[in-house]
């Protein structure tokens, strides 16, 4: 059994006729981090209100298909019993802060508040969290006094308290600069490989090629693909999904540069210089034959 | 089009967010990069008038910011917020648009052909009727550029006008700016998108800590990877390719780095 169990997942929302997501049936395994990209009304931002049980509980609209988490059905359990084991953490850390704790460190423990957890327990709880996210150093700053990555990472930091089996983020990093994305980035990698399982909708093609374990593709409710990053990425019919591969991809495509497989591009940068070292190596050695023909 | 001299700036008092910054700006695409806290939107704030410098001197098209109210300065400089939830406030899409023109005294038949021009611009003329808080992030982005867009303003400021687009959405923003350039107008971008940045601006200027720390032609800038690096930014993505790979040339766009490789070497 795996921990995320999607199964012919279809939903509509209340008063519309299109259907929101169509047929999504996937699997995910505990420490894995799953991509999922798609232009913006492919489904992304649904898929993952569908994972938290957002969808149906708070929408209500027409559902089909299941979600199980650990084995829970997600659509027959309360929102209040699925966020024990599913944490999501929005695209704009504002909209997620409380705004009623004075310390990021109170705003950690809010969450754990709520579930009833003991002092101590709680208190182990938020300087793990705090120790994961790298936010130790403001532990008693007042939330909205932080920078907007500083804010991503407490907002993180609260959900990962609580101890969730599975990590849901929707775009979390639209709004930060490129330093600030890029903590965000490694934090969530350190979730992953703590053994929590990651989902992440996501719009920097180049960050997700580094970091994902799996890619779903994603458009028009459907799931178009879902497989390893240089696989969803060398897909010579991406642009029609609206989704660009990452800058090395395109550029290797342009110029014919391929993976050792010979079936896929690169995706990163480091994989970029190995085609081109690995060209470059295929070059001399040809030139030498020639070279040594010429000389026979 | 905008001069500035020894502007200095502090939300706190003996804490200045900006310190000393003396700028031109002409019609030449602008992109201005640092990382957050830099104090790029605190610049682009009192270019547009909404906070006064507490020293130095901010001329735009020719007038003192100081001797001028913001509504007065409105008709000549537009500012397209970050977070448009701080913009948008009416019920549907062409009465937020027709907002601007309207408070500028245009008529209402001249306001409403200004809005749905701008509605054609961003790609939303079919959606006039919607309910703006209904839209997403990317959405009302656009409409929040189209209500600028349809003050008609010499100069247009974006403050990250790039945030949760997706592939298309990019390249319409991109249109946007290439349109409103070609117009004439200047159009000033705070962007964190490095190859964004690279394929569409013609002069970009680097802040740190409420200084500028470069402001050349873009492949210029993009040259030098240790001064960005001393501002937590670093080259796009494609130039870091092209300099992997050994070229000499600063490459700014996939464009150009693939005719490069193809060139025999």
């Amino acid at each position: 059994m795996s921990l995320i169990e999607v199964e012919h997942l279809k939903y509509r929302y209340p008063a519309t006729e299109k259907l929101a997501l169509n047929d999504i049936s996937l699997t995910a395994e505990a420490g894995e981090l799953i991509g999922i990209v798609g232009k913006n009304t492919a489904g992304k931002t649904t898929f993952c209100q569908a994972l938290v049980g957002l969808v149906p509980h708070f929408y209500k609209g027409a559902y089909g298909g299941s979600v199980r988490i650990g084995g829970m059905d997600v659509k027959e359990s309360g929102v209040d019993e699925t966020i024990r084991k599913v944490g999501i953490v929005f695209q704009n850390p504002f909209t997620q802060v409380t705004g009623s704790k004075l310390t990021v460190y109170e705003e950690i423990a809010f969450g754990l508040e709520h579930l009833g957890i003991a002092r101590q327990d709680m208190m182990e709880r938020i300087d793990h969290a705090l120790h994961l996210l790298d936010i130790e150093a403001y532990k008693d700053r007042a939330p909205f006094d932080l920078s907007g990555g500083q804010m991503q990472r407490m907002a993180i930091a609260s959900v990962i308290a609580m101890r969730p089996q599975v990590i849901v983020l929707d775009e979390p990093t639209s709004q930060l600069d490129p330093q600030g994305s890029e903590e965000v980035f490694r934090a969530i990698q350190s979730l992953s490989r703590e053994g929590i399982t990651v989902i992440l909708a996501e719009h920097k093609m180049e960050k997700l090629a580094a970091y994902a374990d799996r890619i779903a593709l994603l458009h028009e409710g459907m799931l178009i693909d879902y497989d390893t990053p240089s696989r969803v990425f060398s897909r010579s019919d991406l642009a029609e999904y609206g989704v660009e591969a990452p800058i090395y991809t395109r550029v290797c495509q342009a110029i014919g540069f391929r993976m050792l497989d010979m079936d896929t591009y690169p995706v990163t940068l480091e994989e970029a210089q190995a085609a081109y070292e690995a060209q470059h190596s295929a070059i001399s050695a040809s030139s030498q034959e020639e070279q040594g023909g010429r000389y026979d | 089009m905008i001069k500035i001299q020894d502007v200095c700036f502090g939300y706190n008092e003996g804490q200045d967010v900006l310190q000393g910054l003396t700028l031109e700006f002409d019609q030449r695409t602008t992109a201005i990069i640092g990382q957050n806290g830099a104090g790029k939107t605190t610049l682009v704030k009192l270019l547009k008038g909404l906070l006064k410098p507490t020293g130095g001197d901010i001329w735009v098209a020719g007038v003192n910011s100081k001797d001028v109210t913001v509504a007065q300065l409105a008709g000549k400089i537009g500012l397209v917020f970050q977070n448009p939830n701080d913009q948008i406030f009416k019920r549907t899409v062409l009465e937020e648009v027709m907002f601007g023109p309207l408070n500028m005294k245009v008529e209402t038949a001249a306001a409403k052909q200004q809005a749905l021009q701008a509605l054609e611009m961003v790609g939303l003329a079919d959606q006039t009727d919607v309910n703006p808080h209904d839209l997403g992030l990317s959405e009302k982005k656009l409409i929040s550029i189209a209500s600028i867009v349809a003050m008609n303003t010499d100069i247009i400021i974006l403050d990250e006008p790039t945030i949760a687009q997706d592939a298309a959405g990019k390249r319409r923003i991109a249109q946007i700016i290439e349109q409103l350039s070609q117009e004439g107008k200047l159009v000033m971008t705070i962007l964190h998108d490095m190859d964004f940045v690279a394929a569409h601006f013609e002069r970009t200027i680097v802040m740190n800590r409420g200084k500028v720390v470069l402001d050349d032609k873009t492949r210029e800038v993009f040259s030098h990877q240790d001064l960005l690096r001393e501002a937590c930014l670093d080259t796009p993505y494609v130039t870091q390719l092209g300099k992997q790979w050994g070229l000499p040339e600063t490459v700014l766009t996939t464009e150009e780095l693939i005719s490069a490789m193809k060139r025999p070497r």
